[in-house]
């Protein structure tokens, strides 16, 4: 998956995150500001004015892709787990939820008292339709593939309902907290019901929808009978400015008082006067995928050949390069909980002689590589690529750059044809939701990674299987160290997001669990 | 019918005819150009996620967007839709694509008109300035002032007014949602100044161009020789002679600037977040929202047309001799 980071691009593919709603990790601090946005929540009342560069495409949450989306409908949808504020797994509506001691089953037990905006009830009826609806394959929602183990959903009584599993499934309850989750009302079985969702959503988020106008602004008002704590504030205009430097100019003349950047260069522009900016850390990475199973390159199955390609390649260089040096360089997990050691490689710094060495053990002095390059989908890819290109040139390795654009950059990477691909790909919380479908010799996106094998199988199956912190933290571990040692890829760094804040605003964490949810302790002062 | 009647029949219906089949044209065009850029609403909303929907999904899903049928029988339905002034329906806003345009139109309709009005008044006097005195350093400064305009990229004009003009001077209607005309003048007009601004100097410089070029042009013709030879005042002669005959070819080339316009603020309404209908393409475009940008562009292209006619009209207005052939 891609994430987009430019407001320029094809906002369709802006954060075509399916399940990784959540874009934003660990929070560093800001680039030479305060180290946070305030946190005291101040007086209540008042609407926030939050900049987004793109439409909602959708205002459907099972079909919501689009980062924008998934941000608007992050606060009028409930779903059955959360995200805190280090995307751990929490409560949502499910007050708690119990594998079996087999793992074969998960009972959820419900909150109670939880309403919909149009005043209906929320219960275990409404949470076996929409889980039912969403393994759907008819329904197409994106996020059917984390439900891919429930083999059944059963109505035990209103408040509980229980998952029958095929395998045990520790990533499970993660993936419930997507607003690809989200529960809808159990009427939406009606296709009517289900149109008119289109238009006019029924959650049980801390907001409820007021209105929109296309291409200008969604709003938002507080839900009154939201089961937790009600949102401090009266409302939120999501408002549309497509171009960045707009935001900050807006920003200033204090109409909008929240919005997220992706341009280091425009968020530079906001700091000091009246502004905080934040620096968030993202899910997303930066990679060049390679391709051990390509059929047009054999090379490339050699693991001596794309270690040789790995060893060739200093990090911090592209990151400086062609990224202004914002961003941190990275292995493969990137979520908080389960963060790779990105030194942990078999070169942790670049080293040309190995890297030749290993190309003569392969066999080979030369070597070339066609590299699909988007163009245009976020503002570092074609100067990564220039500089990977120049990197490995030293090796006596050649990528033949084939820049593309997006649309058809995204057709055939979807297809998996390339030989090697200069990617951002989106992150999430939960290691096996994010690289089981990738490095899984049955992984929906299989023929996207070209590498699979029995270890990472069994690696997998296990981390799976074991609802236990410590031990997956091990297995996944070990997942990263065979990523790298066999090259499966060149995981090479994650950027930032920036979050500029009016210092009216308080009470808002950038990387809360879906994207914006902290709205709801928001206060503008 | 006297034959005069007859033959004003004829052009009309030969005129009707040449717009309906260049819409048609355009309509054929837009549909196989928006077909032949790779991705379908699928790709462009799921992106690389598409990959990982299984075949039913994505079958589901084509059924969902109405891309199922084929090319032929999609082109002919939308057609026969459009004959019954129905412009479709966007899949991403839910909403007819005739009342997405009605609200974008009247937007881009009063910047092009504001920008044409600021253009003339920088481009006209320009350009009679230099001509006055054509090769002489007020004409260098006309033309340095037009070659601004041509080089000076709107983005960058754009850029600029809104960081400078706008956050600088603390004119910033930027960021507050937008304001129509009937509900409030002058914020309306606070927002429309900087983009008008900006795309009215670019297009300032070849209206000035051309001022001047037709001005040196008339100058010289018999009649303005015979006036002044008759002793007509050489103010009069400028404005009642000169400047008339010499307002042909700017009608000409604000006829057309106008008819880029209506289609072509893509950016500018972008930059200064106005929802007008070059911003409604565009976001039709990146969301693969077929009905939106096919719709549209028919739309910018009967605009088109349509100005062409009344520049046209003009023209016989002004010019005499256009109406006597």
């Amino acid at each position: 998956m891609i994430r987009t980071p430019r407001p320029s691009v094809p906002q369709s593919l802006a954060a075509v995150a399916a399940g990784s709603l959540v874009f934003v990790s660990a929070c560093s601090s800001g680039a030479g500001t305060a180290p946070d946005v305030k946190t005291e929540p101040g007086k209540g009342g008042g609407t926030a004015v939050v900049a987004m560069t793109s439409d909602p495409d959708t205002l459907m949450p099972w079909k919501a892709t689009q980062f924008q989306a998934v941000n608007v409908l992050g606060n009028i949808y409930g779903t059955l787990t959360d995200y805190d504020k280090d995307l751990g797994t929490v409560p949502g509506l499910a007050e708690k939820w119990e594998p079996a001691a087999d793992g074969k089953s998960l009972t959820l037990t419900l909150r109670k008292g939880v309403k919909f905006t149009d005043g209906s009830d929320f219960d275990a009826t409404d949470a076996k339709f929409s889980l039912d609806a969403i393994r759907d394959e008819k329904t197409a929602a994106v996020a059917r593939s984390a439900l891919a183990n429930v083999t059944d959903v059963a109505v035990v009584d209103p408040a509980t309902v229980k998952l029958t599993l095929s395998a045990p499934d520790a990533a499970l309850p993660s993936g419930l907290a997507s607003v690809n989750m989200a529960m809808l009302p159990a009427e939406a079985a009606t296709p009517a019901t289900m149109t008119a969702l289109e238009t006019t959503p029924n959650g049980t988020g801390a907001f409820t929808f007021e209105s929109r106008t296309p291409s200008q602004s969604v709003k938002l008002k507080r839900n009154d009978a939201y089961w937790g704590d009600k949102a401090l504030l009266d409302g939120v205009e999501f408002r549309v400015m497509p171009d960045e430097n707009a935001i900050v100019t807006a920003l200033k003349s204090g109409n909008v008082h929240l919005a997220g950047i992706n341009d280091p260069l425009v968020a530079q522009t906001a700091e000091g006067g009246d502004l905080t900016v934040t620096k968030t850390k993202q899910l997303s990475y930066h990679a060049l995928q390679l391709k051990a199973t390509s059929t047009t390159n054999p090379a490339l199955k050699d693991v001596n050949v794309r270690l040789a390609i790995s060893c060739a390649i200093d990090r911090q260089q592209v990151l400086d390069t062609a990224a202004y040096g914002e961003g941190e360089v990275t292995g493969p997990i990137t979520a908080p909980e389960f963060t790779s050691d990105a030194g942990a490689r078999p070169c942790p710094k670049r080293d040309v002689a190995k890297s030749k060495d290993l190309l003569s053990k392969a066999g080979k002095s030369a070597l070339t590589i066609k590299t699909i390059v988007s163009q245009g989908e976020y503002a570092t890819s074609v100067n990564e690529a220039q500089n990977l290109k120049s990197q490995l040139a030293e090796s006596g390795i050649t990528l033949d750059l084939e820049v593309l654009d997006i649309a058809a950059f995204v057709k055939r990477w979807v297809a998996g044809d390339f030989e090697a691909a200069v990617a951002l790909n989106g992150g999430r919380p939960d290691p096996d939701t994010m690289y089981g479908r990738y490095f899984t010799s049955a992984g929906n996106l299989q023929k996207v990674a070209g590498y699979s094998s029995p270890e990472l199988d069994a690696l997998f199956a296990q981390g799976k299987a074991t609802s236990d912190e410590g031990k997956r933290k091990d297995i996944y571990a070990q997942v990263s160290k065979h990523l790298e040692d066999n090259a499966a890829w060149v995981w090479l760094f994650t950027g930032n997001t920036y979050t500029v804040a009016s210092t009216k605003v308080a009470g808002f964490t950038p990387m809360a669990n879906s994207s914006l949810q902290s709205l709801r302790t928001t206060t503008i002062q | 019918m006297s034959r005069d009647s007859l033959q004003l029949a004829r052009r009309i219906g030969w005129r009707v005819l040449a717009v309906a089949a260049t819409l048609f044209g355009v309509a054929l065009l837009v549909f196989i150009m928006l077909r032949a850029i790779p991705g379908d609403q699928i790709t462009a909303s799921l992106g690389t996620e598409a990959a990982a929907l299984t075949p039913a999904q994505q079958a589901a899903l084509r059924a969902y967007y109405g891309i199922d049928q084929p090319l032929v029988t999609q082109f002919f339905t939308w057609l026969h839709e459009l004959l019954s002034g129905n412009l479709g329906f966007s899949v991403r806003s839910r909403t007819s694509v005739a009342s997405l345009t009605a609200s974008a139109l009247p937007v881009t309709l009063e910047l092009a008109l504001l920008s044409i009005v600021i253009a003339l008044l920088i481009g006209i006097p320009v350009g009679m300035l230099a001509a006055a005195a054509p090769n002489t350093w007020r004409d260098g400064v006309g033309q340095v002032i037009a070659l601004l305009g041509l080089s000076i990229p709107s983005f960058l004009l754009a850029s600029f007014l809104l960081t400078y003009a706008a956050s600088g001077l603390g004119f910033n209607p930027n960021g507050q949602p937008y304001a129509a005309p009937w509900d409030s003048l002058s914020l309306n007009l606070q927002q429309m100044a900087l983009p008008a601004l900006t795309l009215g100097f670019g297009i300032a410089a070849p209206i000035a161009r051309t001022t001047r070029t037709a001005v040196l042009a008339v100058r010289d013709e018999d009649f303005v020789r015979t006036a002044r030879a008759k002793g007509v005042g050489e103010r009069l002669l400028r404005r009642r002679h000169v400047l008339r005959n010499a307002l042909l070819p700017v009608t000409t080339m604000t006829g057309l600037q106008l008819g880029y316009l209506l289609g072509g603020a893509v950016v500018v309404e972008q930059i200064f977040s106005l929802p007008g209908i070059g911003r409604q393409v565009l976001l039709g475009i990146q969301q693969k929202d077929y009905a939106v940008v096919q719709s549209t562009v028919l739309v910018i292209a009967l605009a088109f047309v349509l100005v062409n006619v009344i520049t046209d009209l003009a023209y016989r207005v002004v010019d005499p001799r256009v109406r006597a052939s």
